[in-house]
């Protein structure tokens, strides 16, 4: 077990002196997905140079018992070290989070939010989360949550974290449900268009089959887990035929290495319900999570088309991967969320000190 | 954050709800706020000022918006089955009832959710998604009564957890209006929502941050089949260990639960379920699924049982011994019920390898304290149910049980845990928050509150305990020589 590298003296800090001076401070682990985030205003200050913090001298797996389900990491510890331990003790994180680069952090996973085509299955990053430490915008170092799976006592801050892009604190440690890694996991494959490959992933969403993944990139992928008699048994109940080896092509959707991700134009992510028609929009689509979630690759769609598309249906689209970084990545809030919003975030980061500039705070 | 501070008279008051909602929906004699005086947690009771029972949105903004002006306070309800004592009424607030608000809107079989008014009971939508195969998954044992707004509010959970986790993880979207009458909604249809997750920070609010008037549920597939699993033990230590397996062997049981010996008596004395009375403790574990994954799973996991120690394993050969087997179960608190004049259930969580330690402090607490406790554990999610048995009519009983129950959490508190599994804290463990949190922490849970409730109108007093509050607790806990509270006065 990693036990090193605890820097949270060093980060509160660095914390407590920009909110002495009112510097913002931009939170950065190994930068993997800078691009998601957009880019963020790190001020320096004419006397103090840029106001930047690394979590990535701050790492280290606090705590992990497999018979517990739970594990506790530094926020600079690499994914990577969590996900081989894990795997270790046939684990693993049900959120299946995609790295987008060799030295994705442990904070950096929690604080982007990304879950993996098991989402819809093992649950998200958030429903993952237990406890955390954190430092907020008053230089307090605080803990939430724990390492026990139910818990109400106060509000639920730990898993507010979770996808907040560090703009209410900078995340020291988190603690986490993991899951049992399936004994035998299969997929297979149809040549279906995507109305019909639509239909079926509704079926199999209501069927009980073992699902773990559902996606279509022009085919259909059904990925099944569990003890290996009720993997055969399903396989054998859904049909189609058996694609292996499969761990390139769901690696591949999770990190956007497929060939999809790599066309021309702005990557946009749509969250909707899975049977959900949207109406047409120019590019090209990748359907994952069964149909929750869908890529749209286009070069001619018009940012408020696409938020208008997502939202016809109950849903919401982000602008993952922009051709133009200054691209504007969601839609404005309804007024009186977006409110809201912000007083939340003023209710963590009175001063602004946090990411400055970054989305959430900013809608 | 501050008391909120009435400027109104109530019978000025009453005119101008009056303007807002029909005769019918306005309450405000004695005899007709009776009923709303207290939520299970039927030690603590107060009359509600005035008690208002809307049935559109439009009332409940109407009325938020009257009270917000005239700082009144205001206290949701659901069916009111609460163990915290977090629908407990102000006596100088409004009791809003959502009682009326018990539509089901939508069933959508393709996207798997529905669409809820706050006063559907829990059980009502599996009972109106059971036609298309599906169900929703959190089952607190109030579930034929208690319903999904207060489910929200408090963040239940149920026997089911470990699997298909607590509410939080089966809502998609809340629509809820703000103390001021801001009509919000949060998260979306698809799997997650826009901005920050706030659904988070709404489910287990208790009723601080705003008024919940709809809810779009998950739904699931009901299981094909699901098969039970009853280990006997001759230590609570063995049982222990034996859970810890089952789950270190890489099984995910949709539940997992465990009875000591005064409980499973008790039951057994009560339903007849069959179980081994001997027995210090036994464990029930159940698979659920497709068949053939059952069939393995339940093999596996009878196994693991065996290997650790299992006096004796039994399997449910049918649904109707399914049935039996669970019933001893969820028959555990009346059956206690039956051996005491009154009993005080505890709900703390504790990491599961803490277990046999803790039932031994708990243990060598009851004998000091000369109160007979019974324990009944979610083993899988580590929530344990001490109940504490007592007789309210001998004097001083309650304040001995209500002493003890405090040293439990603090012993849950000690050992990694927390002093509320699902049961909410509300007015019962304000104290126990104390020894929870840091001042900073209680702070921030201040600060967050602030963001939705300015002027700390909705459900004051509950939930999170002020920093006074704690300072003047009879016991201010030192951890690791650090004093919990540095910058209040002791006195």
């Amino acid at each position: 077990m990693v036990r090193h590298g605890d820097d949270s003296e060093n980060l509160l800090g660095r914390v407590c002196e920009a909110v002495g001076c009112g510097q913002p401070l931009l939170i950065q682990g190994s930068g993997s997905k800078a691009f998601y985030t957009g880019p963020c205003e790190a001020l320096p200050l004419p006397d103090r140079g840029p106001g930047q913090v690394s979590t990535l001298a701050h790492t280290g797996i606090v705590h992990y018992e497999p018979t517990e389900l739970v594990l506790t990491a530094r926020s600079g510890t690499p994914l990577a070290a969590i996900e081989t331990l894990l795997a270790e003790s046939g684990q693993m994180l049900g959120f299946e989070p995609p790295h987008f680069g060799p030295g994705a952090t442990w904070g950096g996973t929690v604080a982007c939010g990304l879950s993996g085509p098991r989402r819809p299955w093992g649950g998200s990053v958030c429903d993952a989360v237990l406890g955390c430490r954190i430092v907020n915008g008053r230089g307090e170092a605080l803990s939430f949550g724990g390492e026990v799976m139910k818990n109400v006592a106060g509000f639920d801050v730990s898993r507010l974290m979770a996808g907040a892009l560090g703009t209410l604190g900078l995340l020291l440690e988190i603690s986490v449900k993991v899951l049992p890694r399936p004994e035998c996991e299969t997929t297979r494959c149809f040549e279906w268009s995507l109305a019909d490959a639509r239909k079926r992933m509704v079926q199999w969403g209501a069927s009980g089959l073992p699902v773990t993944g559902m996606a279509w990139d022009g085919r259909l992928y059904l990925r099944l887990a569990g003890p290996e008699r009720a993997v055969s048994a399903a396989a054998r109940r859904a049909g189609g035929d058996p694609m292996a080896p499969a761990e390139a092509f769901w690696n591949g959707l999770r990190e956007q290495t497929h060939g999809f991700f790599y066309g021309v134009g702005d990557l946009w992510r749509l969250s909707v319900p899975p049977a959900a028609d949207i109406v047409s929009l120019p590019g090209e689509w990748l359907v994952d999570w069964g149909g929750a979630q869908r890529w749209l690759r286009t070069a001619d769609a018009y940012p408020f088309e696409v938020f208008a598309a997502a939202h016809a249906v109950g849903g919401h689209a982000r602008l993952f991967r922009a051709a133009d970084p200054g691209a504007m990545r969601c839609a404005p809030l309804a007024p009186a969320l977006a409110a809201l919003q912000r007083r939340v975030k003023s209710a963590f980061d009175p001063a602004g000190i946090f990411n400055r500039g970054l989305w959430p705070e900013a809608s | 954050m501050s008391l909120p501070e009435r400027s109104v008279d109530r019978a000025v008051f009453l005119r101008e709800l009056r303007r807002v909602l029909p005769a019918e929906a306005l309450l405000s004699e004695p005899e007709d706020l009776r009923p709303f005086e207290c939520d299970a947690l039927s030690a603590y009771t107060a009359l509600p000022w005035i008690a208002v029972l809307p049935d559109t949105v439009e009332q409940v903004q109407a009325v938020l918006r009257l009270c917000h002006s005239r700082g009144v306070p205001v206290v949701a309800r659901g069916a009111g089955t609460g163990l915290s004592g977090g629908a407990l009424p102000v006596s100088d607030g409004v009791l809003l009832s959502l009682a009326k608000f018990n539509r089901i809107l939508e069933m959508d079989a393709a996207n798997r959710v529905a669409r809820v008014q706050p006063g559907v009971r829990n059980l009502a939508i599996s009972e109106a998604a059971a036609p298309f195969g599906l169900y929703y998954a959190p089952d607190p044992s109030s579930q034929v009564a208690c319903t999904i707004g207060g489910n929200v509010a408090e963040n239940s959970g149920g026997v089911h957890c470990l699997k298909y986790g607590l509410t939080v993880h089966n809502v998609l979207q809340v629509t809820l209006l703000t103390i001021e009458g801001e009509l919000l909604t949060v998260g979306s249809l698809g799997l997650d929502g826009p901005g920050y997750n706030l659904l988070a920070v709404i489910n287990g609010s208790e009723g601080l941050l705003g008024v919940i008037v709809e809810v779009v549920v998950k739904l699931l597939p009901v299981p094909e089949t699901a098969r039970t699993l009853l280990a006997a033990f001759d230590s609570i230590e063995a049982a222990g260990d034996a859970v810890a397996a089952v789950i270190g062997a890489g099984l995910l049981p949709a539940g997992l639960e465990m009875m000591d010996n005064l409980t499973l008596r008790a039951t057994e004395e009560f339903v007849h379920a069959g179980y081994p009375v001997d027995a210090a403790a036994i464990v029930l574990c159940e698979m659920d699924g497709m068949a053939e994954q059952v069939d393995a799973e339940v093999a596996f996991a009878r196994r693991v049982l065996e290997a650790h120690g299992s006096l004796e394993v039994r399997e449910s050969r049918d649904e109707a011994e399914r049935r039996k087997f669970w019933a001893g179960r969820k028959a555990a608190f009346p059956a206690v019920g039956r051996i005491a004049p009154d009993y005080y259930c505890m709900d703390g969580t504790i990491p599961r390898k803490r277990l046999a330690e803790v039932l031994g402090r708990i243990g060598e607490l009851s004998e000091r304290y000369g109160l007979a406790v019974g324990n009944v554990f979610h083993a899988g999610d580590g929530n344990l149910h001490p109940l504490i048995l007592y007789d309210a009519s001998r004097a001083g009983e309650l304040e001995r049980a209500e002493a003890l129950g405090e040293e439990i959490l603090t012993l849950c508190v000690e050992v990694g845990g927390t002093v509320t599994g699902e049961h909410g804290v509300g007015v019962e463990k304000l104290n126990p928050m104390c020894v929870q949190f840091s001042a900073p922490e209680l702070r921030q849970f201040h600060a967050l509150k602030a963001a939705f409730d300015a002027k700390g109108l909705l459900n004051p007093g509950k939930a999170v305990p002020t920093l006074a509050r704690c300072a003047e607790f009879g016991h201010v806990h030192v951890h690791g020589g650090r004093l919990r509270h540095p910058e209040l006065e002791r006195f």
